[in-house]
């Protein structure tokens, strides 16, 4: 095999010249560019210098951007958790014949345009919609609920379009894990909800925390829950993104908010590779 | 005992709210899409299908439809083909920087697409390109090919590598080896990755909103320029039809390849 050290890199060659040409480089671009100015016509000139992220960093507009961004995040990360968790142990532990089926249905959001998922809910959450009109009907209230364009409405978004992404990452943990482990537990006297506890949950932990990641780092990156389902509040950092490069053209300043997303999630991946290992993500994602 | 059973259909309740609260929008989009009504909203009054008239008569829209489609196809194309060959290099072959490299490949996954559209965009803009249809191609490409490789990947380490010794100890040349043994074992993986690239190009937004341009607008970057007055009924009806499109695809797919491949792999 030695003598044939050159094959796999000719098999590697063009996805490797994809992701370096295009990617790779591009990235490089984006963190060149935040240290460029902007001349008042709109122009773009290079430099060295900081103006960018002292702009970022000058008042508290921006972080409490940031800061939003990071909370919403979060709350999606914990409710994902736990609306993914319980579906996932259903799986895990059912012997229905209908599994694979039911299994199939809960990965079709994955499959359905993100737009269309995230736009659904103003029918449901709208001042017409399904909700305000169910409640209307039946006399519960007399003027529709405000429930649209808040960090509610966002959340609602974010987690649709995340759920699955949860939910097949603890149920690929959970599947690896022996089930008479916990029968043993039992047999040796712990309660059903010991046996959970104590040795389905803690092995079902490398999924659990996949899942987090997961879950948090496409948070955000997203721009289109708040701006479809949210109000002018509920900005987040990739809307900042957005409206500086698709509305201002404000290439530098753009580039300086993108650099430091992602510097904010290399740091959050870079330490969960080194103490979880990455591997568990794509292992899940191979199953799809 | 009793508790048990109890907790057990707790569960299950709440895998079942789940499974309404994850498909009431999504149903919600698919009735309102036949309500004849001005405004694409509840209460419904009547049934109608105008709005998928309305649809096919709109030629902006049957524009946007023909790009995502021959976008779709060409990514899935373009993907596979660069794809396939990577996966089967770290299947088959050792080699020094391995686990860099895969990272390497898979990283699209977990780059927000917000920053590889604006890097990408940023890119072009410096080579003094417009943006163009060759844009958006390669861009999707990027994409998904961490996708096809993790799909073909997963295939792979169940085709024994016997097979291929074999029929190259018998004399035929690796490109026949690929040709006679590989691929035809290979090919419901590569199929399923053709298809995953079709889809995620069809129905990616995120990213695609910075590479688009009025010329090669494809159908969820419609969506979004049409979003911009309120949500409308035909808003809906194009939802429903996007929703049957890609949700019937995998479902079609998935009886497929369990009829004819009862191999290896999940």
């Amino acid at each position: 095999m030695k003598n044939k050290s050159w094959k796999p890199w000719i098999l590697l060659s063009p996805s490797l010249a994809a992701v370096f040409f295009l990617l790779v480089i591009p990235v490089c671009f984006v963190i060149v560019y935040s240290f460029w100015l902007r001349a008042p016509s709109g122009a773009d000139i290079p430099a060295f210098q900081f103006g960018n992220y002292a702009k970022f960093f000058a008042d508290f507009f921006y972080p409490s951007i940031l800061l939003t961004t990071i909370r919403v995040a979060l709350e999606t990360v914990f409710l994902c958790l736990i609306m993914g968790y319980i579906p996932a142990y259903f799986f895990y532990k059912t012997e229905s014949k209908f599994k694979p089926f039911l299994m199939i249905i809960v990965m079709l959001p994955f499959w359905i345009s993100f737009i269309i998922r995230t736009l659904s809910w103003i029918n449901i959450l709208g001042d017409s919609g399904l909700i305000n009109h169910v409640l209307m009907k039946i006399g519960f209230i007399q003027e529709p609920l405000a429930m649209l364009y808040n960090e509610g409405a966002v959340i609602m978004g974010l987690l649709q379009y995340l759920l699955p992404f949860m939910i097949l990452n603890i149920y690929v943990s959970l599947d690896g894990i022996d089930k008479s482990l916990a029968e043993a537990a039992k047999s040796l006297g712990c309660t059903e909800w010991q046996a959970f506890r104590e040795v389905t949950m803690p092995l079902s932990l490398p999924g659990v925390s996949a899942g987090c990641l997961l879950v948090f780092v496409l948070t955000c990156g997203t721009y289109l829950p708040p701006m479809i389902l949210g109000g002018p509040g509920n900005e987040m950092i990739a809307n900042l993104i957005f409206k500086r490069v698709i509305g201002t053209l404000d290439w530098p300043f753009g580039s300086a908010i993108s650099a430091i997303l992602l510097i904010l999630l290399a740091t959050i991946v870079y330490t969960y590779n080194r103490y979880m290992g990455i591997g568990q993500i794509f292992k899940t994602l191979s199953n799809e | 005992m009793k508790k048990i059973i109890s907790g057990w259909s707790l569960i299950k309740i709440f895998t079942l709210l789940v499974y309404i609260w994850m498909f009431a929008p999504i149903v919600a989009v698919v009735i309102l899409a036949f309500n004849p009504q001005q405004f694409g909203s509840f209460p419904m009054e009547g049934f109608s299908f105008k709005w998928f008239v309305k649809l096919s008569q709109n030629s902006t829209i049957l524009d946007a439809f023909k790009n995502s489609l021959v976008l779709g196809s060409f990514t899935a194309i373009f993907a596979t083909a660069i794809g396939v060959p990577a996966a089967m290099a770290f299947i088959r072959y050792e080699f020094r920087g391995k686990d860099f490299i895969n990272t390497l490949l898979l990283a699209p996954i977990m780059i927000p697409e917000v920053i590889l559209g604006v890097a990408l965009l940023l890119f072009i803009r410096w080579l003094q390109q417009p943006k163009s249809f060759a844009l958006v191609l390669i861009g999707h490409v990027v994409l998904t090919l961490p996708y096809v490789l993790l799909i073909v990947q997963a295939r792979l380490v169940g085709i024994k590598k016997e097979y291929e010794e074999a029929a190259l100890s018998l004399g035929a040349s690796p490109f026949q080896t690929f040709r006679e043994i590989t691929f035809p074992l290979l090919a419901p993986a590569i199929f399923a990755g053709m298809l995953f690239a079709f889809t995620i190009s069809f129905d990616d937004v995120t990213a695609t909103l910075f590479w688009a341009t009025a010329q090669n607008q494809t159908v969820p970057v419609k969506i979004f320029g049409m979003l911009r007055n309120s949500i409308s009924p035909e808003i809906n009806a194009l939802g429903a039809v996007m929703i049957v499109l890609t949700v019937s695809t995998p479902l079609l797919a998935g009886y497929i390849s369990r009829k004819f491949a009862k191999g290896p792999g999940k």
